[in-house]
This record gives structure tokens, C-alpha cells and sequence, in this order.
């Protein structure tokens, strides 16, 4: 499973990882995050994410 | 300094740091100030703190207003140690478990600033807090221009804490903007250039966010250089030009040289772009700090980057404003890069790679000359400036101003009428 990177902050999120903060499983891929889901360290919007190269 | 009373029961108590002259590797030639800002209600609140080491300074400012003991809430609107420093310092006197507001952000950052086990009172966007008469709403304005970055308005006097928004690294005698007049502009937009310009799509968004909000903006107060109350809708609309990031019709040729070669080539080229009418300076980067020179590029259209090659790569100074710039993401931007070498000659080819990495488009190929240039290089030099002057006069926006040179101004096209 591909790891996206905030453009804004740099964050990577990493699927095996999640974001257990806030509610994300460790295991769900990007493309299955919820559309209101947003970068934990910034808050930019899904959009605002790239695949990491 | 002393407290001024900014408004009735609305007090600046922070600290001017007349003699910094280096803000993690920011020039600030004039100083700065960290400011923080008292409001005596039935509730007591301070807004921001200073630097660790001003904090006797801001605890006796307080004091010359009321008893530190007696407020009873602090604001947190960023978590950066110019702004928390002295928290422990103040928390200590307040008391350790006084309310501490900031974003949801800030008690995560803070938490990983301070040991202390504080009473955080993580807000967001539009939470009020009632402090009797007047009433603050505090506003997350996350990136701009860390994660925890946010402003508190006060809403029965109009006045906006705007934390490091619409802030300048000026230390003076004056406390508002109406008492230094348009000279505190180049200090506003050199701290846009090297500090917010990445986030500039943020603040354009914000900017717009708060204007919906309808808030009757009386006076804009951040946390560095002077308060915005003559007109501060002044500085707002001027974020919203600078935000735009449309250059103006101008250059900028940055350099380092170690035998004078590169540094030949950097005159040649310089007085080729304004042959073609078009406002240039050649920078040393010795002789500039990096911090003046981002502020210069900010707003040119052409980055004209030389550099010797040194050990087979860029000369040090070189890397170091390339990494610099990019950290910045300028939009809008063309470029070029030149310089001396003695016999492998990386460095051109390696400043074109960052320039493009960067998306600044590459008005001319790299010029290149070993050792020593000569005056039929010189020469050349001259119309690659030309002709890099000539792009930016003729690049979008540059407007009615734009094509006063002609090619007849390029000293090799009068040097082939001889």
C-alpha cells in the first residue's frame, strides 16, 4: 500500500501505521480514508496529498 | 518598554529586543519585538508571552498593571519559543493551574515544549470566551505558519491578535503603524518573503474566510513590530497582493565568486538586463544575507543564479540560497545560471537542476566560461542578460511599462553596428 505526503507539511501517511488518533485503523489505505479526513499535523485536506514518490 | 494602553483595559506589555540581529538565521538588522498584549476585564487575560529570556521584563510590565496573581486566563496563539519561552516563567507566577487556551495543536506542541502538567483548554474555530464586557473568539489559522498557529479577536473593540500573521521584525520607538508611516512596509514584506511565503495559498484562503466573517477590524495586533490601527485593512490588502505572487518587472542576479571571474560575469549580465529597461541588481552573497536576498527575489521575475564551481560541486553560499529558495516555493518565476570554473565546471548545471526542481523556468541555457572571463565572453554575458531582461519585460503582467529596451541597448548588437 502506497504512503501519501501532505504537500503542505510534509506529513507521511503511512496506511500500516493509520492515524489511530483519529479513528483511522492501522492498515487502511489512503484512497479508503473518508473524504473528511484530515492531515493530523496541519489539517490540509486529502486533496492536498501526494503519492509518495 | 513600557506598557501601552492600546485600548481602554487593552494593554501591549511585550518586550523590544533592540539588539537580536539574527532570528534563526533571519537578519534583522533593526531588531525586533515579541509582543503580548494585557485585557483587564472582570476576567484577566494575557495574550502571548516573550522569549525565555525577557520574561522578567514582561512580568514587570504586568505588574505596573495589576498583580501577575490576578490573571486568570492565558491565550496561547503559537507555540514558537519567541511567544513561549517564557510561559513557565508566567504560568509559575499566575498560577499553575490557570485555564491556558490554544489550539488543539498547541497543547500538543506545547506538551512537547514544557514538562508541565498545564490546564489546556484545546479551542477551535469560532469558540468564544467570555471575559465580562468584551468577548474573545479565537480563529485556528493552522500553517500560518505552524501547525498550531492561531488568532483570537476581540470582538467589542475590533481588535484582531494575529499572532506572527501580518508581523515584522522591527524594533523602534513607535508602537503603531501611523507613527513610522510607510517606511514599516519593507520590514512587513520581508517577513512575508522569508517566513509565509510558502503558505501564501493559506493566507489567501484565510484572508478571504475572515472578510466573509464581516469582523469590524479596528486594529490588527501581531506579535512582532508594530500594531496596524491607522488603516489596518492596509496591511490585509497587501497580504492579498503579495499572496498573488505576481513579480514585478524587475531582476535579480545572486552570486558568489572566489577569483572576481564569476563575479565579472555577474556585472556583464546585471548590465545586460538593464539595457533591455529592466531594474536589476547583482548580489554578492557574502555581502547580503540570504534573508535580504529572498526578500529582492520575492518580487523579481528573473532569478539569475551564479556560482564557481568548487570541488566539483556549487560553491557553499550557493547551495546554501538554493536550499533557502526552495524551501520558500516561489511561484512565477524564470532564471538562468552562469559562472566561472577552472576545469570540471558542475556548478551551472547543478543550479539549473534546482531551479527546475523548483519550476522556475529557464529563460536562457547555463553560461559557462573557464577561469577567466574574456571580453568576447563578457560580451556574451551581456546580451544573455539582455535577453533574460527582455523575457521579463515581456512576461505576463509586466504590463504598459514593459518593452523599453530594444535590442540597439545590448552592448553586443552595438558592438556589430561598429
Amino acid at each position: 500500500m502506497a504512503k501519501y505526503v501532505c504537500q503542505v507539511c510534509g506529513y507521511v501517511y503511512d496506511p500500516a501505521q493509520g492515524d489511530p488518533d483519529n479513528g483511522v485503523a492501522p492498515g487502511t489505505p489512503f484512497e479508503k480514508l473518508p473524504d473528511s479526513w484530515e492531515c493530523p499535523v496541519c489539517g490540509a485536506s486529502k486533496a492536498d496529498f501526494a503519492k509518495e514518490a | 518598554m513600557d506598557p501601552v494602553q492600546i485600548a481602554p483595559g487593552v494593554y501591549s506589555v511585550g518586550v523590544r529586543d533592540w539588539n537580536i540581529r539574527d532570528f534563526h538565521g533571519y537578519s534583522t538588522d533593526l531588531g525586533s519585538t515579541y509582543n503580548a498584549f494585557l485585557i483587564v476585564d472582570e476576567k484577566i487575560a494575557l495574550i502571548d508571552s516573550v522569549k525565555k529570556q525577557f520574561a522578567d521584563q514582561l512580568i514587570d510590565n504586568i505588574a505596573r498593571i495589576v498583580d501577575p496573581r490576578k490573571i486568570d486566563v492565558v491565550i496561547s496563539n503559537h507555540t514558537e519559543l519567541d511567544h513561549s519561552g517564557s510561559l513557565a516563567r508566567i504560568m509559575h507566577r499566575v498560577g499553575e493551574d490557570k485555564p491556558l487556551y490554544c489550539s488543539k495543536m498547541g497543547a500538543k506542541n506545547l506538551a512537547r515544549h514544557f514538562p508541565q502538567q498545564w490546564n489546556y483548554r484545546a479551542v477551535g474555530s469560532g469558540e468564544e470566551l467570555k471575559l465580562g464586557r468584551r468577548t474573545l473568539t479565537f480563529l485556528e489559522t493552522r500553517m500560518i505558519h505552524w501547525p498550531d498557529s492561531m488568532f483570537s479577536y476581540l470582538r467589542e473593540d475590533g481588535i484582531l491578535f494575529s499572532s506572527d500573521g501580518f508581523g515584522q521584525h522591527y524594533a523602534g520607538p513607535e508602537t503603531f503603524d501611523d507613527e513610522i508611516g510607510d517606511r514599516i512596509m519593507v520590514h512587513a514584506k520581508k517577513y512575508f518573503a522569508n517566513i509565509l511565503l510558502l503558505y501564501a495559498t493559506h493566507i489567501e484562503k484565510l484572508i478571504r474566510q475572515v472578510a466573509d466573517m464581516k469582523l469590524n477590524l479596528r486594529m490588527i495586533c501581531p506579535d512582532h513590530g508594530v500594531i496596524w490601527r491607522r488603516d489596518p485593512g492596509r496591511i490585509v490588502q497587501a497580504y492579498l497582493d503579495w499572496c498573488r505572487q505576481e513579480p514585478e518587472r524587475k531582476a535579480a542576479v545572486i552570486y558568489d565568486t572566489m577569483w572576481h571571474s564569476t563575479e565579472k560575469m555577474a556585472e556583464a549580465i546585471n548590465a545586460g538586463i538593464m539595457a533591455a529597461g529592466v531594474p536589476s541588481k547583482p548580489m554578492h552573497l557574502r555581502s547580503w544575507h540570504r534573508s535580504e536576498v529572498m526578500t529582492e527575489v520575492f518580487d523579481a521575475r528573473a532569478v539569475v543564479v551564479g556560482s564557481p564551481t568548487l570541488n566539483n560541486g556549487l560553491f557553499p553560499t550557493i547551495a546554501d540560497f538554493l536550499c533557502y529558495m526552495k524551501g520558500l516555493k516561489p511561484k512565477n518565476k524564470i532564471g538562468a545560471a552562469f559562472g566561472s570554473y577552472g576545469w570540471s565546471g558542475e556548478a551551472v548545471k547543478l543550479i539549473e537542476g534546482e531551479l527546475t526542481d523548483m519550476k522556475i523556468e529557464l529563460a536562457q541555457p547555463g553560461l559557462r566560461t573557464q577561469f577567466v572571463p574574456e571580453k568576447a565572453i563578457l560580451d556574451t554575458c551581456h546580451e544573455f542578460g539582455f535577453k533574460i531582461g527582455q523575457a521579463v519585460a515581456a512576461a505576463p503582467g509586466a504590463g504598459a511599462r514593459a518593452a523599453v529596451g530594444s535590442p540597439g541597448h545590448s552592448r553586443t548588437a552595438l558592438n556589430e553596428l561598429k
